[in-house]
């Protein structure tokens, strides 16, 4: 996600206010921002230049690093991001943007050469930006794609030198400077490059690789050009118009924009920004609907003003309320009403939606924690066995030199046989019988079992209860504890029995 | 039979006061008593108290001169009446010791024998004439040795002069005197740690006595197999899905094209993601071989002017691009591929889940890995909100534990709106990410043919990170992948997640 890098003390007072740091963390969790990092001006400068990190005084100015989301290019800079905060806020009202009325013949004009052709890949490759000091420019611009780079022809050094390059000698050039070196493989293999000159062919900037110096913004530049060359038109408008938008803050009429008229070579032309609004009809129905509140129209409207989107509503003649958003060019993000049904769930809060619940099914973990136990035992090495719980009252006390208390286990009253006399308290009986059958099976025998038995229980409507119990079984040749000749078991065995509802 | 001895005194008498002087009476060395005396006090069949004694024993030198005289008086006696040559005398002196001594020794005796004689001024060395100064001397020093051998007492200053010439030593004999013990029987019975099955067929199980068990042993480390920890925590989140009603994805694809993982997601072609710099593009198969032509039709279109309601992005769509193959960066690609075949047909509202593994070109660290496990759940349903979202999420969530949660708004290409959901952990004492989720774009959506009625709400999560955080592994590594320590895997406890 891409970051802007913002003085805090400056944002701030340009949001009207200051905010302790969780404050302000909360308003960017409620906006979808994020405050990623705190640093100083001084500690980048250290930082790039590989210094050493010292403890940064009290008054180095605080740079605040936000993740802002990868489709608001509006938010990219301080002026785009307290625009947005204070609009938020109730703070400000969405700008309007102006194109100065100006006549075509009084406007500046651009000549676009032929095609510029730029390798695909990121940063600056998609679009290059320049700024440039308009009262240094004399217009009649032209981009000409020109500089065949075995030509004669000569290029103004774009830096403050006085000598004249060529374009292959320019790019050796700039393959010395730390900073640009990265952007040569834009254009450095191209047989053409993009260069801008105004009508004195002073070089204006060699996009995507630097501006001229000669238009260089300066403390003393009064008035402003912004020009993109860029290999998508759309992606180029999209970035002027958040250029310009921002700059526009600071103009004398402001949010008013002076037009440039571009005029390509084969004869079409266009005025340049274009800051219309784009119109979006989208019904109050399918807001409510994809958000799941039930909001009245003039509340929807309110909150897409926070948003900066003006919302103007009407009703049709079949009762059903619509809007018509006016989306401005500094919300290039909005595509499609579903865009629109967000921006009213941000702005309504996202945490303050109520949750509706659908159908869903709860386990049976006393069910759910047995069948892991079970697959524990098995893994190391023991077997499982399913034994009867129903037994005789000589298993499940006698053998196993028990007392029945009468006060512990439930009686069978019409038992077809002595085996079904009792339900067992113990998995012991079972798993006892099933090592006596089974003698002459290789030893060590491991068995176990994960089960029921029942106890008399007084708290139970019916008085008894089930206990979920695990019993395992090691019988060997030299191993084990319980003496149960009772059993029929030549060898000696050791058991373990434990209530697994005790766990859970 | 020292045993027998011990027991067999005890049973008639109150006690043995030595045991060093009962070894010797009954012919039996000490060493073995005093082991039989400690076992037995062990079991407490006696009750044995110490006693220490402190004694002088002979030296090697001290037990030489015991036996053969001390060298002052061999010397002296060396030295005839008349006198005797230095060299003769140190001849006939050497001569006179006993052969076991090695000729080093002889000498050096020579040399104590002549200093101790001269001390005692019992001969005279001159340059080179020796001849004595009394007539008769005693050999003091071996009676007193052979009084310290015997065991008899000698007086201090003889001790000390003894001690200081080397010929004795002091040594600790340490011995027991002896009563019956509070589980004294004449015979000792030994515990069984065991039973046999000879123990059982014998009957003498009846009789033995077994030695009490001990509760607290660690006992025999047993043999057998593991599941892995992460895997355990996937089935336990299965069964969350299942109990939700959520019917499984066929995964089993890691070669995914560009146009299923990213196109069909409505995701720009020139969105940063589909970079090398994030996502693996296959050499082999570089392209794929088939896609449903009338759909990819519908996706270029949507990307590039809209429709369905929307602007579009305005950029011009390439065929080639979305031919790319790469191995699948979400799980998302599964969930397009399923949608589009449920829109084929008569709708039928679904829920559908799948957990499998995801790839990254992303740089491994403590926490992030190339490829990965991501959980991802999706309901397809008419009139689904974000309420409907929110619900879902708080159910699910809950059934692992979290329950308080807070939902931030987020930007993924394919969802609008996007949630990022957090969850509040305890023990950190802080909200944490838990995971990503939003409600599939209708660009995303209605190319594939499903009713405008329709919605998806969506989410997903990565395995490892709720795994880490259950188990305390704070390096991925630790947990994933080869350099794992096996006992990791061994110690693991049952997953209990979901229940």
């Amino acid at each position: 996600m891409p970051t802007v890098s913002v003085g805090r003390d400056r944002l701030f007072q340009a949001l009207g206010r200051t905010y302790t740091k969780e404050e302000f963390e909360d308003l960017c969790f409620k906006f979808g921002i994020e405050l990623d990092d705190m640093t100083t001006e001084k500690a980048i400068i250290r930082k790039e230049k590989h210094l050493e990190e010292e403890e940064p005084p009290e008054d180095e100015e605080v740079i605040y690093k936000i993740e802002v989301p990868a489709n608001r290019y509006d938010l990219l800079c301080l002026e785009g991001l307290v625009q947005a905060l204070r609009i938020f806020n109730g703070l400000d009202s969405i700008p309007t943007y102006n194109v100065a009325s100006i006549s075509k013949e009084s406007m500046s004009k651009m000549h676009v050469k032929a095609e510029v052709c730029i390798a695909e890949t990121k940063r600056r490759t998609l679009v290059a930006i320049g700024t440039h000091d308009l009262d240094t420019i004399e217009a009649l611009l032209n981009i000409i794609n020109s500089i065949l780079m075995y030509c004669a022809e000569l290029v103004e050094s774009a830096i403050s030198l006085t000598k004249n390059f060529r374009a292959d000698e320019l790019m050796e050039f700039y393959k010395s400077d730390m900073k640009l070196k990265k952007f040569l493989h834009i254009i450095e293999n191209s047989p053409v490059f993009p260069v801008i000159y105004d009508r004195n062919r002073t070089v204006l900037s060699l996009p995507p690789i630097i501006n001229g110096a000669h238009s260089a913004i300066s403390l003393k530049t009064k008035n402003v050009f912004l020009e993109c060359t860029a290999t998508d038109l759309t992606k180029a408008n999209i970035v002027l118009n958040t250029m310009v938008t921002m700059f526009s803050v600071y103009c004398e009429r402001k949010f008013e924009v002076e037009p440039v008229e571009v005029i390509y070579s084969d004869g079409k032309s266009y005025i340049s920004p274009d800051l219309s609004l784009y119109q979006m009809v989208v019904p109050l129905s399918y807001i409510t609907s994809a958000v799941g509140v039930s909001l009245p129209a003039h509340e929807v409207a309110c909150l897409l003003n926070k948003m900066q989107l003006y919302a103007k509503h009407s009703v049709s003649e079949k009762n059903e309320t619509s809007f018509t958003i006016y989306v401005p060019p500094t919300r290039s993000d909005i595509l499609h009403p579903c865009d629109v049904a967000e921006d009213v769930a941000i702005a309504y809060g996202y945490n303050e939606i109520p949750k509706a619940k659908l159908p869903s099914l709860k386990p049976q973990s006393l069910n759910q924690f047995s069948d892991l136990i079970r697959a524990e035992i098995a893994m190391v090495g023991y077997t499982e066995v399913l034994t009867w719980i129903l037994c005789s009252y000589k298993e499940n006390f006698t053998m196993l030199n028990r007392k029945d208390d009468k006060s512990t286990a439930a009686i069978n009253g019409n038992p077809r046989s002595a085996d079904f006399e009792v339900v067992r308290t113990s998995l012991m009986p079972g798993i006892l019988k099933t090592v006596g059958h089974n003698k002459d099976h290789p030893k060590p025998i491991k068995i176990f079992e994960v089960g029921d038995v029942v106890l008399l229980d007084e708290t139970k409507d019916v008085g008894a209860s089930n206990h979920r119990h695990l019993g395992a079984l090691y019988c060997g040749a030299t191993s084990g504890f319980e003496v149960l000749d009772n059993f029929d078991i030549p060898d000696p065995c050791s058991i373990v029995e434990v209530n697994i509802e005790n766990f859970l | 039979m020292a045993e027998e001895a011990v027991l067999g005194f005890l049973e008639k008498n109150e006690e043995i006061p030595d045991s060093g002087k009962f070894a010797e009476e009954k012919g039996i060395s000490h060493d073995e008593i005093v082991n039989i005396i400690k076992s037995l006090n062990g079991f407490r069949l006696v009750d044995a108290q110490d006693i220490k004694r402190e004694r002088w024993v002979l030296t090697q030198e001290g037990d030489l001169y015991a036996k053969y005289g001390s060298p002052e008086v061999q010397l002296f006696l060396a030295v005839p009446p008349e006198g005797i040559t230095r060299e003769e005398l140190q001849k006939t002196f050497m001569s006179r010791l006993p052969d076991d001594i090695e000729e080093k020794l002889k000498s050096s005796i020579y040399k104590i024998g002549s200093t101790q004689a001269i001390k005692n001024k019992w001969i005279e060395m001159g340059k080179s004439q020796v001849s004595r100064k009394v007539q008769h001397v005693d050999d003091r020093v071996k009676d007193l040795l052979i009084q310290i051998q015997n065991g008899e007492v000698v007086g201090a200053e003889d001790i000390d002069a003894l001690r200081r010439r080397k010929l004795i030593n002091s040594q600790i004999w340490k011995g027991y005197s002896v009563k019956k013990g509070p589980q004294y029987a004449p015979k000792r019975k030994k515990a069984a740690t065991d039973l046999t099955r000879e123990n059982l067929q014998r009957g003498d199980w009846k009789e033995i006595e077994f030695k009490e068990y001990n509760f607290l042993a660690k006992g025999q480390p047993t043999e057998g197999g593991c599941l892995h920890p992460l895997l355990k925590v996937r089935r336990q989140i299965q069964m969350i899905f299942l109990q939700m009603g959520f019917e499984e994805m066929p995964t089993n694809n890691f070669v995914e094209s560009s146009f299923w993982n990213f196109d069909a997601l409505f995701q720009p072609q020139q969105h940063p993601a589909r970079d090398s710099h994030d996502t693996f593009f296959l050499k082999e198969p570089s392209s794929t071989r088939m896609l449903p032509e009338d759909y990819v039709e519908r996706v270029k279109r949507v990307h590039e002017s809209g429709g369905y309601g929307s602007r579009g992005y305005g950029y011009e769509w390439k065929r080639e691009e979305a031919n790319k193959n790469l191995l699948r960066t979400h799980t998302t690609a599964v969930s397009s591929r399923m949608l589009y075949a449920l829109a084929q047909g008569p709708f039928t509202p679904k829920r559908y889940y799948s957990i499998d593994r995801v790839f990254r070109n992303e740089a491994v660290d403590r926490t992030h890995l190339a490829e990965f496990h991501q959980i991802e759940g999706l309901i397809c349903d008419r009139g689904l909100t974000l309420g409907h979202l929110i619900g879902v999420l708080h159910d699910f969530f809950s059934r692992l534990g979290m329950s308080k949660l807070k939902f931030k708004p987020a930007y993924n290409p394919y969802t609008e709106p996007s949630m990022e959901i957090f969850s509040y952990h305890e023990g950190l004492q802080k909200w944490v990410e838990v995971g990503n989720s939003g409600m599939f774009r209708p660009e995303m959506l209605l190319p594939m043919g499903l009713p405008e009625d329709v919605q998806v709400i969506a989410w997903g999560l990565s395995l490892e990170r709720p795994t880490m955080i259950l188990y305390g592994v704070d390096n991925i590594r630790d947990l994933f992948g080869h350099k794992v320590d096996l006992s990791l895997i061994k110690r693991n406890p049952i997953c209990r997640l979901g229940l």
